[in-house]
């Protein structure tokens, strides 16, 4: 088990969280690039949400030709170097790799992507060139991969687009929101920077958008309407004692890391509520920061838990334990937190009941609540004619959960696409909706 | 237990693995340094009035992440003065009196044949090698492969050196002919006592498309050199097997040409090589290579019951024949071990795009493993040569091995086609889709258009 010491330095924080995928040389990846079969209709293409051609990229590392490489993975995910990195590729690309069936190690796709994206984004080699202008202005509310990615496509098909963003940065959680050891926020800057100059769109920074009054001033000024806005903070856990000092919701605990580095306060011990992925980072990244113990806690079975299994895996190397099959009930402490009171539960026809008299009191110092985020309905519902169900999702006008294929919602004006449409997924996820989000926008504008 | 030792028209050597004359065998360090890992003789760099080289002079062709597949260079011969490789002869032989030293010899003038003869001799070589091969820098002055391609002009230095050689004399042929038997029956009837082939192939390696100037690159300007290497293998073999079985050439080989490891040195023997002589595996790995090449063959042999190199010597030359004593009434077809493979789908598309559409797919996106349409199946082994699993696909097969009908026996019976309509035509019936079915079919999502 790993042990890590509390960072004190940038060096220091830099080494508890060292790249998970660190960028391959030119040497790692021509010597990688060799190995990839060249299959045919191969599955790592149709594993990948964008439906990246990761065979031909590859085939361009090894021949030469990584410019072409880096345009082939633009050419179908504009967050092509953030995805290289952050990309589940266990469960995608490379868990589709054909090599795993006779139990040779999958190509690296991930690494050899973020190896390609990353030359021609030092290089600042321009490799797009933007559709002739059509004189269309459209809105995008949100620069994270959702709405960076839209207005990439919309830039190709030449329309004016204006981003509104409510932060100081673009790449939404892409800086604000996923492990330091997926990705830096250099890395994600730099390529939001690549992409912005070379399509020239503009981002408004600080600049959310909140009331009727924004969207009206938005809907008289655009011709469409392009809603990137992700999801929203941690959900309430439900429970006595939440407000205690001390709780905090993993997101937020991931994005002030990923600001303050060493200067982020953890505690002694931590308990991560919850199993998803989210929890998992805050976990590995409590670890990182030198937690004496760091405790998961989560209300059903191992096999139940949203997070994929390598993001479990890593959360237990870097230190953490994990509580199975109990419920939080109250947050115990005077002030700040001191303890988590469970009850243990048990699993009957898949449904989870508590046993009587089981509670128990789990000490500690700060509690991650990675209980899902909330979704934005405070401003959705302020959008006339766009219809949201019960859990806040954006409906389209037969009343379907998302909105249609083209992702247009009942608001013909209004597209949406990302986390505030599928509930909160990956970047690769976002990135592929929005591009053709962007098409269906085209679609709408040239009607 | 196996017995390595070879005697090639006289010349014995403890093992039949030789360093080839080149870089490696350039100084009596080099060839003590080869004798004391295990090599049984050495081909010394060529010896003739000194050269002077260029800087850079090799240029390689590499596949994907495999370097030196091919190999090119444009060195010359020694550039070393004749004392201090006669002096290092002496040495070198004194210490390994067993180990076969043979100087390879490259002059012009009668007078200087016979001189450079004695002075090897008498410096202790078991051998001459007569470089009529090299086919860059040296044959524009008239030698090397000039001399290699004249069959005539091949036969009048031989004959001279015979006139005093007392050593036993190899020739060493060049490929770059169009029948190789020529220069080697030259060579026989010149009196020489053994050949060696091949020398390098003339080539040019590589262009430089930033400099657009071919490789090896010497200040901005480049020149042919000499191909050899793992990938010139096949075509030394095919040369090694048209001189073995010549009936008029009838003299040992000495075989040369991308051997790397144990199994090529078996393939050169089985097409009547006696020894092996090795350059660019060593210069690519070292004289260490031998410790794999040693017991590899003395596994083989023994596993096989060879106790020596003759015991296989040619043994695959009864089995070269013509193309029209093949049989006809032979019939595989592919198979393909569906526990094994890994559905990269490689043999369906290199079938489907490259050979003759016996490939099918699944309809079941979700199972990816191909199955083979037997009927439209012509054996070629395509897809079982790009299957990237051991053993995945197999040729089997389906005749019932009691026929038998060459093409030379239906040329006999008339049984050919013989208008370009001909009924007999052998692929009359065979399934061919219409052309429009091309576009029809399904395509991968990726792909344009």
């Amino acid at each position: 088990m790993a042990e890590y010491k509390r960072p004190t330095s940038e060096q220091e924080f830099a080494k508890n969280f060292s790249p998970k995928k660190p960028l391959m040389s030119d040497t790692e990846a021509y010597y990688e690039s060799s190995r990839c079969l060249y299959c045919y209709d191969a599955p790592c293409i149709n594993a990948c949400p964008t439906g990246i051609d990761i065979p031909t990229f590859i085939r361009q590392i090894n021949n030469d030709n990584k410019d072409g490489a880096a345009k082939t993975i633009y050419e179908s995910n504009w967050f092509g170097h953030a995805c290289g990195n952050v990309c589940p590729t266990e469960e995608l690309c490379e868990g589709a790799c054909v090599y795993n069936n006779s139990d040779v190690k999958p190509i690296e796709i991930g690494r050899l992507q973020a190896h390609a994206t990353d030359k021609v984004i030092r290089s600042k080699k321009r490799l797009f060139i933007t559709g002739k202008p059509t004189g269309k202005k459209v809105a995008v509310i949100g620069a994270g991969p959702a709405g960076v990615s839209c207005a990439c496509e919309l830039r190709m098909l030449g329309h004016d687009v204006d981003i509104y963003e409510a932060k100081a940065k673009p790449s939404g959680l892409c800086v604000y929101g996923v492990a330091p050891y997926k990705l830096t926020n250099e890395e994600a800057l730099d390529e939001m920077t690549y992409l912005q100059e070379q399509f020239g769109f503009n981002v408004h920074y600080n600049k959310p958008v909140t009331g009727r009054a924004d969207l009206d001033r938005l809907e008289k000024e655009y011709d469409a309407i392009f809603i990137g806005i992700g999801l929203g903070g941690t959900s309430k856990l439900g429970v006595p004692g939440e407000d205690k000092r001390g709780v905090i919701g993993a997101l937020e605990f991931v994005e002030e890391l990923r600001n303050k580095h060493q200067s982020t306060l953890v505690g002694s011990k931590v308990i991560v509520l919850g199993g998803g992925n989210t929890a998992m980072d805050a976990a590995s990244e409590s670890c990182r920061m030198g937690a004496e113990s760091v405790i998961i806690a989560y209300r059903r079975g191992p096999e139940e838990m949203g997070a994929y299994s390598f993001e479990f895996d890593l959360a237990k190397k870097s230190g953490s334990k994990a509580l199975f099959n109990v419920t939080p009930v109250e947050v115990m402490g005077n002030g700040s937190v001191t303890g988590v009171k469970f009850i243990r539960n048990k699993t009957a026809y898949g449904k989870i009941e508590a046993i009587p008299g089981s509670e128990f009191v789990e000490e500690c110092d700060m509690v991650l609540l990675g209980t899902g985020q909330g979704k934005q309905v405070e401003l959705l519902e302020q959008i006339s004619g766009v219809k949201l169900d019960q859990k806040g999702r954006i409906l389209d006008n037969r009343g379907r959960i998302v909105v249609n294929e083209h992702y247009q919602t009942s608001n013909p004006k209004y597209f949406a696409a990302g986390d505030a449409v599928n509930g909160g997924v990956e970047v690769v996820n976002a990135a592929a909706e929005a591009k053709k989000a962007a098409h269906g926008i085209d679609g709408f504008l040239k009607k | 237990m196996a017995d390595l030792r070879t005697n090639l028209a006289g010349i014995k050597s403890p093992n039949p693995f030789w360093l080839a004359s080149a870089p490696p065998t350039n100084s009596g360090y080099q060839i003590m340094k080869a004798f004391d890992a295990g090599w049984g003789g050495a081909v010394w760099k060529t010896l003739g009035v000194p050269v002077v080289n260029v800087s850079s002079r090799y240029g390689s062709v590499n596949y994907r992440d495999k370097r030196m597949v091919g190999f090119n260079n444009i060195e010359l011969i020694t550039d070393r003065p004749l004392r201090d490789n006669l002096r290092e002869i002496s040495e070198v032989k004194k210490r390994f009196p067993d180990n076969a030293v043979i100087a390879s010899l490259m002059v012009e003038t009668r007078e200087e044949w016979h001189n450079i003869i004695r002075d090897v001799e008498n410096a202790g070589a078991d051998g001459i090698e007569l470089n009529f091969g090299c086919p860059h820098g040296m044959c524009e002055r008239g030698m090397g492969s000039a001399v290699g391609q004249e069959p005539k002009v091949l036969q009048t230095i031989v004959e001279w050196v015979k006139e005093v050689a007392k050593v036993p004399v190899i020739t060493k042929l060049t490929p770059n002919i169009s029948d190789i038997t020529r220069p080697a029956r030259a060579a026989r009837a010149g009196g020489s006592d053994a050949i060696s082939l091949i020398n390098t192939i003339q080539s040019i390696v590589g262009v430089d498309i930033d400099q657009f100037v071919p490789y090896p690159i010497v200040d901005g300007k480049s020149t042919n050199g000499g191909y050899c290497g793992p990938a010139v293998k096949p075509i030394a073999l095919n040369m090694v097997k048209n001189c073995a079985q010549h009936p008029e050439v009838n003299l040992p080989i000495s075989g040369i040409g991308g051997v790397e490891n144990w199994r090529d040195a078996v393939e050169f023997i089985l097409l009547g090589a006696t020894t092996v002589q090795v350059c660019t595996a060593v210069m690519h790995f070292g004289f260490g290579i031998i410790r794999e090449i040693l017991p590899g063959i003395e596994r083989y042999m023994d596993e096989k019951g060879f106790k020596t190199i003759e015991d296989f010597r040619g043994k695959a030359l009864p089995n070269i024949k013509h193309w029209e004593d093949l049989n006809l009434k032979y019939k595989v077809t592919a198979s393909i071990n569906e526990s094994k493979c890994i559905g990269c789908q490689l043999c369906y598309t290199a079938c489907e795009d490259g050979a003759h559409q016996a490939i099918a797919l699944s309809t079941d996106p979700a199972n990816r493993i191909p199955s083979i349409i037997d009927e439209n199946c012509v054996g070629c082994n395509l897809c079982s040569l790009v299957c990237p699993v051991e053993d995945c696909i197999t040729m089997e097969r389906r005749d019932d091995a009691k026929q038998h009908l060459t093409w030379g026996e239906r040329t006999a019976a008339g049984n050919i086609p013989k208008g370009f309509n001909d009924e007999l035509a052998g692929g009359l019936h065979h399934w061919v889709p219409e052309p429009m079915e091309a576009l029809a079919k399904k395509k991968p999502r990726h792909y344009k258009g």
